[in-house]
């Protein structure tokens, strides 16, 4: 590698502004992947400083470096794997008690850091004093004062980046004490360790705290190799000594060491004001989270994300729905009628299905940052989570299901929110039962029909059932294909700070480029190759009987006779349902032949509907298949074939099931 | 030592409680941390040890979980993951 570049890892805990720091450093020069193997996000960037070209990889958000999560291990791995030029350790300065526990950490795997402190406005306003001399020594580290979220300190943690680099500070200057007994056995380890591979690789003095502490993959690592049983053994010796004199875990002793060197540090380095004033957050969490005021406040923070994300959204729907339309009319006159069929049916509806998101998807994001960067997204959970943990999930999936009542595609993107990826999955997959706003089309044009005196009843048990059916397949997942521990929710409640314009803008746009790129490519050939099976064979009318996708849906129509309507009309437009669920109304008014106003007293006509068939009906569309984009989103967060299949899948068959009984157990009461 | 300095104090002065069942204001310090590894580490990893001060803030308005304030922060967690942790109050 040349001399002039430099990798360096960003460190530290969640809401210690780390983001905004990778920001402040890298610009709009970052790019958003994946760590292999595991879906936790990886993003890099780059920037460069006095003629270096500088990598920053910015580290999951972690409280610590043991083994316990994927951001964690992932973090760690990088760390003594990947072995950064430099670790900058982002530390939210006023509240060093806690944060230094990853600092001191990293002290152990004696690689080269920089603590950089940062929130340093707040420490000042707060009026506590910080000998950033003093931790630096005692530390053995350079020591950087910022304050990211108004972009100060950023050229003086570059300089530093750039000595340290050289330099390698930190790398194992400073021990720390863990008790003399402890001291003694991690001094045996290591020379049990002597000559070992991985104590080649790694620092020997860290793998024996490790070892000591039981850390899960380090364990792994030496059980794997089979000339390592000696030192398993010493290990056990170890542990079975220390826990005679101690009576303790030695993990436990191991901590409360960390933490004894940090509030001896703290003792000398950091002074407060004798009065503390009470804190700003503190304030507005005695209002926003209290007994009486925390569910209706959060009640209309949520209704306020619904219409902004929505209500904003619309116009700039109509717009691009009616850009198309525009665009449509002239390319339709196209002729052969084979090309202006492809161009419009098929190329304009595949981009318009996939841009016609685009609002929603950016403004949810706008208000995901501003809910998650404000810090109120953790105190929604906290509201939140004794119900949803009732069905087995965490607080923070109640969000996602709320948004998945206007749309699902923004609801299973909220979803990266949920910290634990079983919870995650379940709330992803559960998503598409929420009745989304497409789907009302349907809904509305039946039940006008069939029920004019229950309207409102019957729009709402469909509301009633779809929920209804997300908390029992959650519930069944948890206990089945998603079984495991269920999450813990111990969880910061961070202060409450006032977002930045440019962390909102950034997250706004990479959200929307993936969602583009990933739901977008998928969407797209979904959209192109059903226009394909409704223009086949050579000359046929498009989606007529003899299309295709017209013989598809005769020939599946008997499926769906148990369900009362094994119609191909039916069949047909519940395939292009797969699109856009308000495509089926489109879709029945086309083979009619009608306008959508006579559309519902055409059906009960020309199909013989009954009321019953028709609840049926809107049973399954309610909980069948999620449409292509939906799909695509899910593909796009869970990053899997095989469960995207599953979701497609299972729903369906729930769907079939549902609408199945409501018909033959509604004869037994009508007829 | 945390645990001979209290008894220099006498039984009669502090009582041993589980964390979840602070009152609201009520402070008192940590003196034991049980429970299964996963969680204890967790707790342990955020600062909850032995020997830290901790202070009931609030029950969430659905009854759990319950939100406490160590070390400077605020941290919430559940009443049955805060069931492992005692903590010595002030009688």
């Amino acid at each position: 590698m040349p001399k002039n570049q430099i990798v360096v890892a960003l460190a530290g805990n969640p809401n210690s502004g780390k983001t905004t720091v990778f920001n402040n450093l890298t610009g709009a020069r970052q790019h958003v992947g994946n760590w292999p193997g595991v879906t936790v996000e990886k993003k890099e960037g780059s920037c460069s400083y006095d003629g270096h070209e500088i990598t920053v990889v910015d580290l999951p958000g972690v409280y610590s470096l043991t083994a316990y999560s994927p951001d964690e291990v992932v973090a760690r791995n990088f760390i003594v794997d990947e072995k950064p030029d430099v670790v900058v350790d982002i530390v939210d300065a006023t509240n060093l008690e806690r944060n230094l526990y990853l600092a001191v950490q990293l002290m152990e795997m004696e690689v080269p850091f920089i603590l950089a402190l940062n929130m340093m406005d707040e420490v000042e306003s707060r009026q506590y004093k910080i000998d950033t001399e003093a931790v630096s020594r005692e530390m053995g580290v350079p020591v950087v004062q910022m304050t990211a979220n108004r972009n100060k300190g950023t050229a003086e943690l570059l300089s530093e980046v750039v000595r340290s680099a050289e330099q390698k500070p930190g790398a194992g200057n400073i021990r720390l004490e863990y008790g003399r007994e402890v001291d003694r056995e991690i001094s045996r380890l290591m020379e049990a360790l002597s000559g070992n591979d991985l104590a080649r690789k790694y620092s020997p003095r860290w793998l024996a705290i490790k070892l000591i502490e039981g850390d899960s993959e380090i364990i792994n690592k030496f059980e794997l190799s089979s000339n390592n049983q000696s030192i398993l053994k010493t290990r056990e010796e170890s542990l079975s000594y220390l826990k005679t004199i101690y009576g303790d875990d030695a993990e436990t002793i191991i901590a409360d060491a960390r933490y004894g060197f940090i509030s001896g540090l703290l003792k000398d380095a950091l002074k407060k004001p004798a009065l503390e004033r009470v804190n700003i957050s503190d304030k507005i969490d005695k209002f926003v989270i209290n007994r009486w005021l925390g569910i209706p406040i959060f009640l209309l923070l949520m209704y306020g994300v619904f219409q902004f994300v929505f209500s904003v959204g619309t116009p700039f729907m109509d717009w691009i729905d009616g850009f198309f339309g525009w665009l449509g009319g002239y390319t339709s006159g196209i002729s052969p009628d084979w090309l202006g069929s492809l161009v419009t049916d098929g190329i304009l509806g595949g981009l318009g299905s996939v841009l016609i998101f685009i609002p929603n998807i950016f403004l949810l994001f706008i208000a995901i940052s501003i809910l998650e960067d404000s810090g109120y997204m953790a105190r929604a959970a906290f509201v939140m989570d004794r119900l949803m943990h009732k069905i087995g999930l965490h607080g923070r999936s109640f969000i996602p299901m709320i948004l998945g009542f206007g749309c699902n595609i923004p609801g299973i993107m909220a979803c990266r929110t949920i910290e634990n990826p079983k919870d995650r999955l379940t709330t992803i997959l559960v998503n598409p039962f929420m009745l989304c706003g497409a789907r009302l089309p349907i809904f509305v044009l039946l039940v006008g029909t069939f029920f004019p005196e229950n309207q409102g009843l019957v729009l709402f048990s469909m509301y009633l059932l779809g929920i209804i059916v997300a908390i029992l397949a959650a519930l069944v997942f948890r206990k089945t294909i998603l079984k495991g521990e269920s999450s813990h929710f111990v969880m910061e409640l961070p202060p409450y700070r006032l977002p930045t314009l440019f962390g909102i803008v950034i997250h706004m746009w990479e959200r929307g480029r993936m969602f583009l790129v990933k739901a977008g490519t998928i969407i797209f050939g979904v959209v192109l190759a059903v226009w394909f099976l409704s223009s086949m064979p050579w000359g046929v009318e498009y989606a007529s009987v003899d299309s295709w996708i017209g013989q598809i849906g005769s020939f599946i129509a008997p499926v769906f006779a148990p369900a009362g309507f094994g119609q191909w009309q039916a069949s047909v437009s519940v395939l292009f349902g797969f699109l856009a669920k308000e495509v089926v109304v489109g879709t029945m008014g086309a083979i009619f032949g009608v306008e959508e106003g006579i559309l519902g007293g055409a059906i009960a006509e020309q199909l013989g509907w009954t009321p019953l068939i028709a609840l049926s009906f809107m049973v399954f569309c309610l909980l069948y298949v999620p449409c292509v984009a939906a799909l695509g989103a899910i593909r796009g967060e869970t990053k899997s074939w095989k469960w995207t299949g599953f979701a497609a899948l299972y729903t369906t068959v729930v769907a079939w099931v549902l609408s199945v009984l409501v018909y033959q157990i509604g004869r037994l009461f009508v007829q | 030592m945390l645990g001979a300095k209290s008894n220099i104090r006498g039984v009669n002065y502090m009582s041993i409680k589980k964390l979840s069942e602070l009152k609201k204001g009520e402070t008192g310090k940590v003196v034991k941390i049980s429970g299964s590894g996963n969680i204890r580490q967790r707790l342990v990893d955020m600062g909850l040890v032995a020997g830290c001060n901790v202070e009931m803030q609030r029950v969430a308005p659905l009854g759990d979980p319950i939100e406490i304030k160590i070390k400077g922060y605020n941290l919430s967690l559940r009443k049955e993951e805060a069931a492992g942790v005692s903590v010595e109050v002030p009688k």
